[in-house]
């Protein structure tokens, strides 16, 4: 509502000629042409999509709250299944390995509810009748994933440092986690907006996820090691380097090929 | 009905004979490998089957690329086609290697960089399939298929990248599968014939049959018209 107004007072201010040029769409897409403030309104829809499904969260909680539990769970699957001495537990490789093996695992139940629940209620439909760039939708919905993966991360880090006494405090691994859960969630929030229309949908995303994101769970898992190990910098970079490039590329695709997905 | 194309008809011939005469040639005209003996002779299909899996989910990619400009179905049939054929191909590869690598490398398996990435693409192609089964609209399995052919295919290299950078940087793994290092020889001329026919014949093949799994696709799609047109009234 508020927001409507304001576009109209904008496009009212920005004169006469823009405003002839979009009379004869509908009110609501009225919007003057110039680039700063259709930053603006990019940016006010992917704040609004973000907070949107913030909202829902806290009001809910139900996504955050089974994907820590589920992340809980493996790190204890994990304890018994490997079954380790002190010393190899908390050894950089194995410290590295499961900790990236829980987030995987949780991310994807994350990235399936997320989608999900777009999908069940009917939201994703108004999503995309809204007078909002598609893109707008990828990067919001991109943002709120990666918003609860660092969540459960920022959980899961101090709870593993207790539950296997080893110190994760590293500045380097928090930059990892970053980089590692940006390339996940940018190919997975892409990946499990197919997959929710799809017929056999949760059981899917896993399938299509894990072959493509192997890159990032293979940098992600030496960098960290490396960090926690206190390597030289010269050896992790190639390991950072990786990432960033597939962050990179893998948003890029995302982006483009998203309007494609969400089509009706 | 339209009629088989007397051009792929021609092509059907040629295929048969060309896979023929590369496998008298591996037999007969390729000399034996000194080190390793005659099963080095599963190199020159190995090889081949490899270049048609890398060539087919190119093709797949770039199919996927073109349809989703164009929104025109035949760029989807050429699309799952080659994804189909590339699977066999890809899977030929595996699984020659597999036997090259028991006697050579003694062991059935590695974790090389080209190992992992061979097997992660079928694992990526399976998954493709699966994406396109599980949809039922025709057009939405179209544009889903195009863009998962093209993330699944970027990210083939950068798994390579990362496998092999993983293994280099472990120590212990370098000098034994270390690509080249073991089992590395070098092509006599008649091998290297050898080799460049079976990868001809092998490229033959898949043109034929990427042809003939497109014609299949069109005539799916035409029963699958007529169904329509039978049951609409």
């Amino acid at each position: 509502m508020c927001r409507q107004q304001t576009s109209r007072r904008q496009a009212r201010e920005s004169g006469m000629n823009t405003h002839k040029k979009t009379s004869d769409r509908p009110p609501s897409f009225a919007r003057p042409v110039g680039t700063v403030i259709l930053k603006g309104q990019f940016l006010r829809s992917l704040w609004a999509i973000v907070w949107k499904d913030l909202a829902a969260e806290i009001r809910s909680r139900e996504l955050l709250s089974s994907m820590l539990i589920f992340a809980l769970l493996v790190v204890i699957i994990f304890n018994f299944a490997l079954d380790l001495d002190p010393k190899t537990r908390t050894s950089p490789n194995v410290t590295a390995g499961v900790l990236w093996v829980t987030f995987t695992f949780a991310g994807t139940l994350g990235l399936n509810r997320s989608m999900a629940q777009e999908k069940d209620r009917g939201c994703l439909d108004g999503l995309l009748l809204a007078p909002v760039d598609r893109s707008a939708i990828y990067f919001g919905k991109l943002i709120g994933n990666l918003v609860f993966m660092l969540v459960i991360e920022t959980i899961m880090i101090p709870v593993y440092s207790i539950l296997y006494n080893v110190n994760l405090f590293n500045p380097g691994l928090i930059l990892v986690v970053l980089l590692g859960s940006i390339g996940y969630v940018a190919v997975g929030t892409l990946l499990s907006s197919m997959a929710v229309q799809t017929r056999t949908r949760d059981v899917l995303l896993p399938l299509l996820l894990f072959p493509v994101v192997l890159p990032v769970i293979i940098g992600a898992v030496k960098a960290s090691s490396a960090f926690l190990q206190g390597l030289e910098m010269s050896e992790i970079w190639p390991w950072l380097n990786l990432l960033i490039v597939y962050d990179v590329i893998f948003t890029a695709i995302a982006f483009m090929t998203f309007d494609y997905v969400v089509e009706e | 009905m339209e009629k088989k194309p007397r051009l792929l008809t021609i092509l059907d011939v040629v295929s048969v004979v060309i896979l023929g005469l590369a496998t008298l040639m591996v037999f007969f005209y390729a000399p034996m490998e000194a080190v390793m003996g005659n099963v080095q002779r599963v190199f020159y299909f190995h090889v081949a089957a490899g270049w048609v899996g890398m060539l087919s989910f190119m093709t797949a990619a770039v199919a996927g690329i073109v349809y989703l400009r164009t929104a025109k179905r035949s760029w989807d049939i050429i699309g799952v086609s080659s994804v189909e054929i590339g699977m066999v191909f890809a899977l030929i590869n595996v699984i020659t290697g597999s036997i090259w690598a028991r006697p050579i490398w003694n062991t059935w398996w590695t974790w090389d960089p080209r190992l992992t990435t061979a097997t992660i693409m079928l694992l990526i192609y399976a998954a493709y399939l699966m994406l396109r089964a599980g949809i039922d609209d025709p057009n939405r399995r179209a544009r889903f298929g195009a863009v998962y052919a093209i993330i699944g295919f970027v990210s083939v290299p950068l798994t390579f990248f990362s496998a092999r950078l993983f293994r280099t940087i472990h120590p212990i793994v370098i000098g034994t599968n270390q690509p080249g290092s073991a089992g590395a020889f070098d092509m006599t001329p008649l091998m290297l014939q050898t080799f460049l026919f079976s990868l001809l014949a092998f490229t033959v093949i898949f043109i034929d049959l990427l042809w003939h799994r497109i014609r299949m696709g069109q005539l799916a799609d035409t029963v699958e018209q007529l169904k329509m047109k039978a049951s609409g009234g």
